[in-house]
């Protein structure tokens, strides 16, 4: 039996506290608004006490309950393609059968679509397919790409000018409430507070040991930060505690805990690109405990906010704190900044390794990594690994091949530290991702 | 004096041979005519075509290299879940064949070309790159408020590349030039909407794609010699289906299959292959500030034709498709898609589902821009226009 950390419980508590309350939205009078991830503007809908739906965060929980296959065949009779991002079909297929949420609830319909357009162009389609669906109010937040690598005076007050004209009257028209921006502001120094927790977490694993896994563990770290919570009292009290747990792993020298218990010996420190398998997370998580490998930094738990590279939500300048924030998101940013995130974290942390994790759904992430692979490589002299599966459509995911790759990746690190000959994984010189039936 | 004019077969043979010459030949003469000329790349679908020329830079549109090259290098830099369009620009930049070119210019047309841009800035150092994201927001005054200052950006930094001043004067004439160019485009999908047989979609497509890289007077003359060559042909109407091609924006079908499609019974009377080259609502409208750049920016907003890789903020895209079907006289509709290409699938659905309510017949497949195999594709047109001709429906 395996003990479970206070803070895991509290997370389940926020979650099922999540849904539950969406459920009464209705009958509560609180307006729902459906939203994407990253670039989420959580402060200023809790600000209008509004109850926010993640579509992406239906499509993951789906399939780690492993439900969300039927639902991509569903929006795939339903004449979307094979090609396409999972997570639409995904969302698209549960809609369209009742729209019976993860828990086993129905999401409310949305009383607006608010679409904060960061880091992936597919949302603009996906929300356009929202839209057809439910006659509501709508409110597009364009957030521009930072192709060059720099925040521009002009992007900024791009983002804030339609917050002022776009977003904050359409929120004020769907709650009959004006903008209090004393709580916008409370919600912001609450969710900086946050911030910096998780950040200290993040950053715990420079230690050796480390006592945390930044990827697998990570995206639970994630999830209240990410979606609902952050700006919440209850968000505060997660990351103090979760804060406080790392901090006595660390004391005690402890490593990461994983589903089979601590892991004791430590053998890789690996960094991580690119978000993970949901459909089979666990099986995907224990390639790499069996084999002693620790997620010591990732960059998917950056695409909803850059904490641990410093990024904090502004109470004195609420707007655009909200603007910087949304430009910000790892996958706003180009590759190569992409590419040197990733090597300066193999640096920092010490990394024996990188990982890169490509998902078939997802052009945003996904187009460049084998240049990323080469640039990283090139910028840390330290060979890289690259595995391919999807995010929440099962016949991607082939745990023997990954398996297969991920060992003999291991493999050659560990020659390599020891001064042996094992040679590097073929290059993929075409890369084929191989259909699982 | 007499001139002569030239004949179809010859205008046609210019034509293809610019479309082969992937060194882009006919660009590098047009910058060694004169001093101060720059050459920049665009990526598809949509360009500031005006503000490049103004800035005395000739736009280049790099739609992939279709079957023109062999993708070798390309292919190593791309999974094989991700279109094909990004794997042969590359292998096109990698082999030299793009050293005409002094930069390339971005736009966020998907998460695709979003992320080759910053594998052109590593790869080509000596280009200058610019990403350019339009505004997609709903929100009229922010988006021209940015758009103008992206656009300024952009036109005093290939200015200053060029060594021109960055005058409003410059802009005024490029407006005039890219207006004329647009003349000649309406008039040319009058004409195929009118005599499709004589201007087969492979011959008007050539002719758009040199529109990709010519000073757009130079076009507009050229095209007004083919018009007027086709015009001349006096061919017979065949007994084909009349068609408007949806999805293939961005990386372009290979030509054969443009005439596979015409050849098993369809005319393709109206496609979305080039649309950066066409006029996609009014032209620029000097307007009472005789500010050219916001002139330029307003048109640019006030798009009439929609596109996947713009925000359909009304949800109206199905609804237009559906009336230019009437307007252009078409029997239906053929969605060609790239294969993997989320704008153009994602959108096919919503698309169909207007068709659908309103009894228009469509048919879709996928391709990529190097496919040989046209068998299949063939077959499905044939089936579609002749159901098309027997019961009026798909
Ligand atoms: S493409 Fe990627 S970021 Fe975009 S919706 Fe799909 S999974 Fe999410
Ligand atoms: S073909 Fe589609 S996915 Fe590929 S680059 Fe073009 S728009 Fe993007």
């Amino acid at each position: 039996m395996i003990k479970k950390e206070p803070s895991m419980d509290a997370q389940k508590d926020l979650l099922a506290g999540y849904f539950a309350r969406l459920g009464r939205a209705k009958d509560e009078g609180r307006p729902v608004v459906y939203t994407f991830v990253p670039g989420n503007l959580v402060e200023l809908m809790a600000a209008f006490d509004v109850a926010p739906v993640y579509p992406e965060v239906n499509a993951l929980q789906s399939a780690m309950r492993q439900r969300s296959s039927g639902f991509i065949r569903e929006a795939e009779r339903g004449g979307h393609s094979e090609d396409v991002c999972s997570y639409v079909k995904c969302d698209l297929g549960m809609l369209a059968k009742g729209n019976v949420g993860p828990t086993g609830d129905t999401i409310p319909p949305p009383d607006l679509l608010l679409l904060s357009f960061t880091g992936c162009f597919t949302f603009m389609k996906w929300f356009e397919l929202l839209r057809e669906q439910y006659d509501c109010e709508v409110a597009m937040l364009h957030v521009p790409y930072v192709g060059d690598g720099v925040v521009t005076a002009a992007m900024r007050a791009y983002v804030v000018e339609q917050l002022q004209r776009e977003v904050i009257p359409k929120l004020e028209k769907v709650t009959g409430k004006r903008l209090d921006l004393d709580k916008l502001r409370a919600q912001l120094a609450r969710s900086r507070q946050a911030e910096e927790d998780l950040a200290w977490v993040f950053k715990s694993a420079r230690h050796r040991p480390s006592p945390i896994d930044a990827y697998f563990g990570g995206v639970y770290y994630i999830g209240p930060i990410f979606t609902s919570f952050r700006g919440s009292e209850d968000a505060c009290r997660y990351y103090a505690m979760l804060r406080g747990e790392v901090e006595e792993r660390l004391a005690a020298g402890l490593g990461p805990i994983t589903p089979e218990g601590s892991l004791g010996d430590e053998k890789f420190r690996l960094v991580v690109e690119g978000p993970p398998n949901w459909t089979s997370f666990r099986d995907f998580w224990k390639i790499f405990y069996d084999e002693g490998a620790v997620c010591v930094a990732s960059t998917y738990t950056q695409v909803g906010g850059t904490y641990e590279r410093g990024f904090r939500h502004d109470p004195a300048n609420p707007l655009e704190s909200l603007a910087d924030y949304c430009l910000s998101c790892y996958t706003n940013l180009p590759l190569p900044q992409r590419s040197r995130i990733l090597a300066d974290m193999v640096k920092e942390y010490e990394a024996d390794g990188f990982v890169i994790h490509s998902v078939k759904s997802c052009n945003s992430f996904s187009a460049g990594q084998l240049h990323m692979l080469r640039e990283v490589e090139r910028l840390t002299g330290v060979p890289g690994g690259f595995i391919e599966s999807d995010l929440v459509d099962a016949r991607y995911y082939g745990q023997a091949n990954i398996k297969n790759r991920i060992e003999s990746y291991l493999q050659m690190l560990h020659a390599r530290r020891t001064g042996g000959s094992v040679p590097p994984p073929p290059r993929p010189e075409r890369v084929h991702l191989e259909v699982v039936p | 004096m007499t001139t002569t004019q030239p004949t179809i077969e010859a205008l046609v043979a210019d034509l293809e041979a610019r479309f082969d010459d992937v060194d882009l030949g006919h660009v590098r003469a047009w910058k060694d005519g004169a001093r101060h000329r720059l050459a920049v790349g665009c990526l598809p679908v949509f360009a500031p075509r005006e503000v490049i020329w103004a800035a005395g830079a000739l736009p280049v549109f790099v739609r992939g290299a279709g079957d023109r090259i062999e993708t070798i290098r390309g292919d190593a830099y791309y999974q094989s879940y991700i279109c094909h369009l990004p794997r042969s620009t590359l292998e096109l930049g990698l082999l030299g064949h793009l050293d005409v070119l002094d930069g390339m210019v971005f736009p966020n047309t998907c998460d695709v070309i979003r992320n080759l841009s910053g594998m052109w800035q590593t790869s080509f150092p000596q280009h200058i790159v610019r990403f350019l994201d339009p505004p997609q927001t709903a929100e009229p005054a922010s988006a021209a408020a940015y758009l103008h200052h992206e656009l300024t950006t952009l036109f005093r930094d290939l200015c200053a590349h060029n060594g021109v001043e960055p005058v409003p004067a410059r802009l005024h004439l490029a407006i005039a030039d890219y207006a004329a160019a647009n003349v000649v485009m309406r008039e040319l999908a009058a004409a195929r909407q009118r005599e499709p047989w004589n201007l087969p979609v492979d011959e008007v497509y050539l002719l758009k794609r040199a529109a990709d890289s010519m000073p757009p007077r130079d076009w507009a003359d050229l095209a007004r010699r083919y018009l007027a060559a086709a015009a001349a042909r006096g061919r017979k109407p065949e007994d084909r289906i009349r068609v408007c091609l949806v999805g293939s924006f961005c990386e372009q079908p290979p030509r054969a299959l443009l005439r596979a499609a015409e050849k098993a019974g369809c005319y393709i009377i109206d496609d979305d292959l080039t649309l950066g080259v066409e006029p996609n609502g009014p032209d620029p409208l000097l307007g009472d500030d005789g500010d050219p750049m916001a002139a330029i920016v307003a048109a640019w907003l006030r798009t009439t034709r929609p596109s996947a890789v713009r925000y359909d903020e009304h949800g109206t895209a199905g609804r237009i498709l559906a009336e230019r079907v009437a307007a252009v006289g078409a029997d239906g509709v053929v969605f060609a898609a790239p294969s993997f290409c989320d704008p153009a699938l994602l959108d096919q659905p919503r698309l169909t589902r207007v068709l659908d309510q309103r009894n228009i017949p469509y048919t879709s497949f996928k391709y990529a821009e190097n496919t040989g195999q046209f068998q299949a594709i063939r077959e499905q047109a044939g089936t579609f226009a002749d159901s098309v001709k027997l019961w009026g429906t798909a």
